[in-house]
Formats: structure tokens, sequence, C-alpha cells
């Protein structure tokens, strides 16, 4: 086929505008690409440079070493121990079983932990670190260390944990920590960052959650950039945190030591205040637990051991517990009516075993009656009637103001798990409670401490302290923060008039160096460090009249939870009061048998600070004493300063 | 023309065709094949493994391609369009018979050292046949109905079976490259208005109908085109490649953020990042400048051809160029568009730089027919 060149000219020429035409839209396409392009690159470059950082960084944050606690002698109470754990890095273990089974062989695996492990490795990508075991022994440790080249992929690793070293004895004061629960954030209307640590400690209860805020710290943090599966690549830069505050508490952990071993596995709580500064010296409530349990996440079988306690090991009796404070009520309705003038310190009561008030038959709990009584004689023996008499003349509103001032039926502001404030009745509060009006009756239980009256050990302690001094004590529990004293517990002296506190105070005395006083058999020998007490034995129910002619059942035949509390309140030395006692023995009986003996031997390891000599016992107990001492030594259990003996 | 109206004598022979070659072409491709090296290597966080290697192997095996098939005379190369053509067919075929499965797609064919992608091939025989058939077709009956619905189903045919596999960007991309030589050889006017007009109304159509139950694309293809028209609904699943892509062009500024410096590609933000990607990389490591220098050096590479395309008397030699770089054209500027956020995910790699064999391979033996052309041109008027 021949073409003419004219032909192939024309197409030529067309062919040739189309391609300029064709190579014209190209180029403006370009042109528009390159458009694009400064507008992504140029116009917008800071917008998508900063989305390109927030990519690439990220922040982490560096959890803050939590605040010790220290006794008022520096002895470490709660401290952040290095806890070890194992690790898994699926990616680099390879066979993942296969390591896990190696691992096993060398130290014990929860197979309910590992079971947890698989099924967080099934979650995260395969670089991120998964704990096999947590809280591992040192030998353990050591055994994986020795072990490592045949179990790629496993590290020990170190971190901190909350380690109460002095066990069950601050268990109910420091309470204890754990890791933060979905419970905890819905309480909390901003929850800080640093609590979405993985594993992040909080307090829980008792002083570890009331100074949270101060114990916590502040939480650090780290940039690093990680890529886009998370991977960490690098660090970048890092801020320490702030550690949380050192507390220093008032308590002496040695002497909270002895009586908590002194209570024994009676459920029973005992406060050692002092008498000028309010500092609590001691406050142990029994049986208790170890706090480092619930630090681990405690088992279910050790959990319900503990809650099906009918001694409720898990409730501090020394503030939660409120109970009827029985005769040791009596020194404020002593106090009471002699500042309203109602009778004097001479003045007799005629006790003939009974009162009838309203027409209704108030019992003294010596049925024989104690025939003529003064205030002194009524302390000393714990006659009831004689209160009856002098309480319905004083009336109840007066009683109630005069507790008050004493530290009953007040909340005192302690770090502690729900203080109880305890109830001191009036007219007014019946009323209120209970829409009935108030009757002479409630008047003549309240005198005695029965009835509607609640108080706390904690208060029991307060008021034998503000007795003794005659001074506003306020009890102390946290000494020092980061070195700081706090304000002391010394108070202003009461509005009460210092002869009537006198008398109440001698009569005290009376009650334990009279040989006919109710805690005579549980007195201290010895000028100068002589105590002054008081018993109480409150009921927990009510003797029917039915009863009271049989004769009333002793409380060894009632089953334990219906025998009455023994209550015994004491302060030492008499003439130069240092410490004040309070001591509750849940369902123990009789007050001045079962509480006076334990109040006396803490009075006087706190007064020796350390085993007193038997010379301040009577003689006839010092040999009895003496096997008491020592199996008590035996018992206690040693814990030198600053030990980090809690182990997993 | 044929055989015996070339000049034989003019002809260069032997070593001599060496001197001919169009080496400015030559050195823009060498260019742009180092630029791909040198961001395979940053991508790779500064190692020629793994990926820097093998492409410089292939390159090179491509560069020996290309001098084989500029050496072949033109003429040849027009002979057997038609067998290159009708292979091609049979390729695609043969892919769907026996294809690997990649991505949700059978592509490819293994042959054992590369995988073959038949589309690839049929992106340049389409162009070599249509061309051969514009220069047997007398000028005059370029634009009357029956000559022109023969080219037409010349195309539809490979694009229908590459719509199968189903791979919609290769098949558009071949529509644009056989209409584009249609329009070259003269076609009327109003045959491409037409098409384009019918072409709205097929996507309208394709919009209508989604969730039909003569739904005409996949819904992957669907949601491709959903996140394209809004990324932000997506932003961790689908829209994640576009986000990300824009991201790291955009950080890379005016002047980019340094060679291997590129924090959205060196910590794994970008995806595929060395192949359909990798301009993003380029971007943010080298900023506009280095983006635009690109684009630069690409539309080089189409000027290149289409002034080699006007020198030519030849009316194959002239198609076939503008043709091959119609299609490379096609290629750098649906990538490109893809990355900066203008055109959906279509999987097309930037030519010449991103990482893959056949796709290279291709490439540099079409430019091998583009050199063929350059050097066999007519040298003296026929006149």
């Amino acid at each position: 086929m021949k073409r003419s060149s004219k032909d192939l000219d024309a197409t030529h020429g067309k062919m040739t505008r189309r391609a300029l035409f064709l190579g014209g839209l190209q180029l403006a396409f370009a042109g528009g690409l390159a458009a694009r392009m400064r507008f992504l690159q140029v116009d917008q470059a800071d917008e998508f440079r900063l989305l390109a950082e927030e990519n690439r960084i990220n922040i982490r944050l560096l959890p803050p070493a939590r605040g010790e606690i220290f006794d008022r002698n520096g002895q470490i109470i709660a401290q952040n121990s290095p806890s070890y754990r194992i690790t898994l890095v699926p990616e680099d273990a390879g066979d993942v079983e296969a390591v896990i089974a190696k691992l096993s062989n060398l130290l014990p695996l929860d197979p309910e932990d590992l079971e947890r492990a698989r099924a967080e490795m099934r979650r995260s990508p395969p670089f991120l670190p998964i704990t096999l075991a947590d809280r591992i022994g040192w030998e353990d440790i050591s055994k994986v260390a020795v072990n490592a080249p045949a179990l790629p992929g496993v590290t020990p690793e170190v971190g901190l944990t909350r380690v109460y070293p002095q066990q069950e004895d601050f268990a109910h004061v420091v309470g204890y920590v754990g890791p933060v629960s979905d419970y905890d954030l819905s309480k909390m209307d901003d929850p800080e960052p640093v609590l979405m640590i993985p594993r992040f400690q909080i307090g829980k209860v008792g002083f570890e959650a009331k100074r949270e805020d101060m114990l916590r710290g502040k939480a650090g943090a780290k940039r690093v950039e990680v890529n886009a599966t998370g991977r960490v690549m690098r660090e970048l830069d890092r801020r320490e945190g702030i550690s949380g505050a050192d507390m220093q508490l008032t308590v002496d952990a040695a002497l909270q030591n002895y009586v908590q071993a002194r209570l024994g596995r009676e459920s029973a709580a005992a406060v050692v205040i002092d008498c000028e500064e309010g500092d609590i010296r001691a406050i142990c409530s029994s049986p208790s637990f170890d706090p480092n349990l619930f630090v681990r996440g405690i088992s279910v079988a050790d959990y319900r051991m503990l809650t099906e306690d009918n001694y409720r090991p898990l409730s501090n009796k020394t503030v939660q517990g409120t109970y009827p404070p029985g005769s040791t009520f009596k020194m404020i309705t002593a106090l009471a009516a002699l500042e309203e003038g109602v009778v004097g310190p001479e003045e007799t009561v005629w006790c003939p075993g009974h009162l009838t008030v309203a027409g209704r038959r108030f019992h003294c709990w010596k049925r024989a009656g104690h025939g003529h009584v003064d205030l002194n004689n009524s302390l000393k023996r714990s006659c009831d009637v004689y209160y009856y008499d002098i309480a319905i003349k004083t009336g109840i509103d007066k009683i109630s103001a005069m507790a008050n001032k004493f530290g009953l039926g007040v909340k005192h502001d302690l770090p502690m798990s729900a203080v109880a404030q305890g109830i001191t009745p009036t007219k007014e509060w019946k009323l209120r409670s209970y829409g009935k009006d108030w009757l002479i009756g409630d008047t003549a239980n309240a005198s005695i401490g029965q009835g509607f009256m609640l108080a706390s050990p904690l208060q029991l302690a307060v008021m034998t302290a503000r007795i003794a001094t005659g001074r506003s004590v306020t009890p102390r529990l946290l000494k020092s923060i980061d070195g700081v004293e706090q304000p002391s517990g010394a108070g202003e002296p009461l509005d009460v008039a210092e002869n009537n506190l006198r008398t109440v105070r001698k009569g005290m005395y009376s009650v334990s160096n009279d040989r006919r006083g109710t805690g005579y058999r549980s007195r201290i020998i010895g000028d100068g460090i002589r105590m002054a007490g008081k018993s109480g034995t409150s009921q927990v129910r009510n003797i029917t009249a039915a009863e009271r002619a049989a004769g009333v059942i002793r409380n060894e035949d009632l089953p334990w939870e219906r025998r009455d509390h023994a209550l015994y309140v004491c302060y030492a030395p008499y003439d130069n009061p240092k410490y004040a006692v309070a001591v509750v023995v849940e369902h123990g009986g009789g007050g001045s048998k079962a509480a006076a003996p334990i109040a006396r031997d803490v009075l006087l390891q706190a007064l020796y600070d350390g085993t007193p000599p038997l010379e301040a016992y009577p003689k006839a107990d010092r040999s009895r004493i003496k096997a008491q001492q020592e199996r008590l030594e035996r018992e206690r259990v040693k814990r030198p300063l600053g030990s980090r003996s809690s182990k997993a | 023309m044929s055989y015996l109206e070339y000049h034989a004598k003019s002809m260069p022979s032997g070593f001599r065709k060496i001197l001919y070659l169009n080496w400015g072409l030559l050195l823009l491709l060498v260019t742009v094949a180092c630029v791909g090296f040198l961001m395979l290597y940053s991508v790779a966080g500064g190692s020629f493994t793994p990926w820097v290697e093998p492409q410089v192997k292939r390159f090179a095996l491509g560069l020996v391609l290309l001098f084989v098939v500029a050496m072949v005379p033109i003429w040849f190369w027009r002979n057997v369009s038609v067998l290159a053509y009708l292979g091609s067919l049979a390729l695609l075929v043969a892919v769907e018979l026996f294809g690997s499965v990649g991505m949700g797609a059978q592509r490819w064919i293994d042959l054992g050292f590369m995988r073959l992608q038949p589309s690839e091939v049929t992106k340049i025989s389409l162009v070599m046949l249509l061309a051969a058939y514009y220069d047997w077709l007398p000028p005059e009956k370029t634009s009357r109905p029956l000559w022109v619905m023969l080219p037409v189903a010349l195309i539809l045919l490979p694009v229908a079976l590459v719509l199968k596999q189903p791979d919609l960007g290769t098949s558009i991309l071949l529509m644009a490259a056989g209409g584009g030589v249609m329009f070259l050889a003269g076609v009327h006017w109003a045959y491409f208005v037409a098409v384009i007009a019918s072409g709205v109304g097929l996507v309208s159509a394709v919009f209508q109908s989604r969730g039909t139950d003569w739904q005409l694309l996949k819904d992957y293809q669907f949601r491709r085109i959903d996140t394209f028209l809004d990324p932000s609904q997506d932003p961790l699943g689908a829209g994640y490649h576009i986000t990300q892509s824009k991201i790291a062009l955009g950080s890379g500024g005016w002047s980019g953020r340094g060679f291997m410096q590129g924090t959205q590609s060196r910590l794994n933000f970008l995806p595929e990042k060395h192949t359909d990607f990798i301009f993003t990389t380029l971007a943010e490591e080298f900023g506009f400048i280095g983006g635009v220098t690109l684009l630069f050096i690409y539309m080089l590479i189409i000027l290149f051809c289409i002034a080699s395309a006007i020198a030519t008397k030849d009316r194959f030699s002239s198609l076939v160029i503008m043709g091959i770089g119609l299609n490379f054209f096609l290629f750098f500027a649906v990538n490109m568009s893809m990355v900066m956020g203008l055109a959906p995910v279509v999987g097309v790699p930037l030519p010449m730089v991103s990482y893959g064999g056949s796709a290279m391979l291709v490439l540099l033996g079409a430019f091998g027919i583009v050199q063929s052309a350059h050097i066999h041109r007519p040298r003296h008027s026929t006149r």
C-alpha cells in the first residue's frame, strides 16, 4: 500500500497536534499534582507535622514511690520492697508452652496465673512482656537467672510493692493497699492518670486510704517513641516522679506488738494514749490479720476464713466498735452530778440492791446491796443504785453534755477507717431517733453506761486521759509528715472544777488500790507508778424478772455471744498521769476479771517501755506473771528494724 | 510503511546503533531507578536488604532487556504486535485458571524467579496492537464507525479479563491507554465525548447498584471508594492508609525531615511503604522539593517521549512511543494521586521506584521499544 507523501504529512500533522494536546493535558495534570503537594506539604505542613508527632510519641507514666510509714521510733511499718516477677516475651520465647514447661520444673507456677497469662498473650502483641509469676522469692529468681540460656524470652523483673513487716500488728491502723479496682475509679470524679498504670497500688482501708493523697506522690513520665504496632523504639526523655510523703505515727511498734500479743485470741480492743500529748501509743484490735495477704490478692479460702470468723478479725474494734461503756461511764455521771451540785463527795445514798424508778425496779449488780454508799465507795465497789439516784437528780442532758466534754459521743478526727461517733443520748436525740419521749428509766440506764449509751475503746481511752489530766486531750495518730511534726493533741483545761476531778480520780485510785476495790486484784505495786482505774461490765442482753428471781445465769453458762462485755479503763501513775489505757474484751464476762489484768499489764509495759520488773506486780501473782511474760516473749514475733522479712 | 519503505542504508547498524540511542531518555530512567534504590535503602532502615539488592539486580536485568529490545528493528515489533496481543490474552486467561491469589485477587503467575503480572504485559501489547492497527488502516477510514468499533473491541477484551481478576485499577488504566492511542491516531472528537459521557453514566450506575443484587463492584471496592471520599470516617480501618500517607506527606514540609529521618515510614505507620506508598516516604524525607523534583523528572520522560514521537515520521513508531509514554504517565499520576488522597487506593506502583520486579521489567522492555523506534526512525524524507 503506497501512500502519497501529502497524505502522510496530513496525518502526521494531525497526530502531532493531538500529541501536543495530550502532552498539554498531562502537564496540566502534573501541575495539579504539584499544587496538591504544595497544599499538603507547605500550607498544611504544621498540622501534619503535629499529627506525625502524635503518632510516634507516647507518654508513659512512671509510678511514684509511695510514702513509707514508720512508728514513733523509726521502726518501719509500711515499706516499698522490691518484688520480683517473672515475665515472658512470647515473641522471643518461640515455643511458649515449651518454655513454660521448663520454667515450671524450676519453680512452682500457679495454674490460675498461667491461665491468665495465656489469655493476656492472645490479646496483646507478641513483643509485650506477660507476667507469668509475681512475688517470687529471691531463690527462685536466682534459679531462673542461672538457667536463663535455656529459657528464651524469660526475664526476672523487679518492681516495688507494699510490704508490711509488722504484719498483724498494724493491720487495723495502717490498713493495706491493693491494685486500683473499677469500683475505686467509679468513686472518683476525675481519677489521676497514674491510677491507670496496671498493678498500681492505692490505699484501700485504714491510714493508707485516709492519707492516700499524701502517700501517693506525683507520677513522673517518660516520652517514648513507638512504632505503628506500639513497640517502644527508644526513650526520648524522662521526668522522675515525686515520692509520696513519709509518715511517722505516734504508735510505738514494740508496745503495739506487746499489746497485740497480750490480747491473744480474745475478741478484744485496747488503746494506750499519752495523757498529756494525746499520742496514741498503741491501738490494737484482736484478732487481727496479715495485711500482706490483701496486697498480694487474698485467696478465696483465706478471705472466707476472715469473714466467717465470729470474732470479726476484719473489723477494727478500737475505733469502729462501739460498746455500752457500762460502769466505766460512772465517772462521767459522777462528774455531772458534782458539777451540778446535786450531790457532795461525802453524801451517801442507801443501796438496798435496787431502786424503783417510775414503777420499774432497777437492780444493783450486787443483789444484797451496798448499804450506805458515798461517791468514793460507789466507784470503788461500782454501786449502781448510787448512780441511778444522782443521775435522776442531774438529768440526762447534763450527763450527756459532760460525756461529750470528755470525748464520748464525739467523732475524733483520726486518719483511720470508719471512726465511730458512738452515742451519748439526750432527750432531743431520742425524740429524733425513735420518735419517743425520754423516760426517766432511760436516765437510770444511761447513768451506768447502759441503754442507749455507746462508746468506742478509743473514746474511753480519751475519756480516761481527760479525767487524769483535766485537759481536753485529743488523740493524735500522725506524728510527722516528711519529718515535719504535726500539731500535738495537748488541750486546754476542761471547764470542770479541779476538786471534783480529784474526787473522781481518788475513787478510781480506790478501785485499783483499796482492798475492796473491784480492780484491786489487778493493781500495780510500787510508789510513783500506782494506777487508777475503773472496771465495767456491760450487758448485751436484758435480764428478765423471771431470770432474776431464779438467779441470774452466770456468764460462764451463757453462749459466748450473749456474755457480758468486759471493760477496764485506767491510767498511771496516779499522781503524775502518763498513759491512759482502755480495754474492751467482747463477751469477756466481768470487767475486773477479764479486762483489768490486760489493762494493767499493758499500762506497766508502757510505763517501763518494755517488760516491767516482777516487783511491780502483787506478790501473790508474780510466779504466774513470770510464766505469762515468758510465754508472751516466746509468742511475740520478733520484727527487727527495717526488716524485709515479708517474703512472698 | 512497510520494511521496504525504510531506507535500509540510512539505518544505523551494529554498534553504531548504540550511538543513536535516546541517551537523554535512558539517563532519566536510570535517575528515577536510582531514586528508587535510595528510597528502598531508607525504608529498610539503612540497609541494602531486603529490597535494594534484588531491585538493583532486576534493574540490571531490565536494562539488558531494554538494550536487546532496542537493537531489534522497530518493524519487527510492529510485525509481532498481533502475536504479543494474543499472547498476553492467553496469559490473562492462564492467570485466571492457574494464577496465584494475593490481596483478594488473582493477578500473577509464579515463574519461579519472578512473579509475572499478565496485566502489565497487556498494557504494552495493547498499545502495540493499536499502533499497528492504525499504521495499517488508511487514515481516511480512521473515524468510520466500523473501524472504530474494532479497536474498541480489542481494548475491551483484555479489560474484561482484568476486571474479572478483579483489578479495577488496571482495567481503567488499560482503557485510558487504549483510548489515548485511538485519540492520537485521529479518531473523531465526538467518539470521545460520547464515551466520556457514557462513562459518567456508568459511574453513577455503579453507585446506584450498591446494595442491590446486580451490584457491579465488590464490597471492598465500594469501601475503598468510601474511604477515599472520607478517610476520617474510619481512621484505623480502611481509611488508615490514606490518613497515614497524608500525614507522612504533610509532615515532610518544604524540605523534608532528612534522609532516613522520616518517622512515619521508619516507625511503620505507613502501609506498603516499599511498594505502593514509597512516594510518601520520599515526600516525607525530602519534602515538597523532593516530591516536585521527582515529578519533574517523570514529566521530562514524558516530554522526551512526545518529542521522539513527533520527530519520527513513522506512524507506528509515533503511536507506540506516545502510547507507552501515556502508560508511564498513568502509572505515576495515579500512584501520586492515590497517596495524596486524590484517588482511591487502587494498588498501582510508582513506576521504576516501587519495589517489584514484573512492573519494572515490563516498563524497561517497553522503553526498549521506544528506543528501537528512536534508533530506527526514518532518517531522510521519503519524498
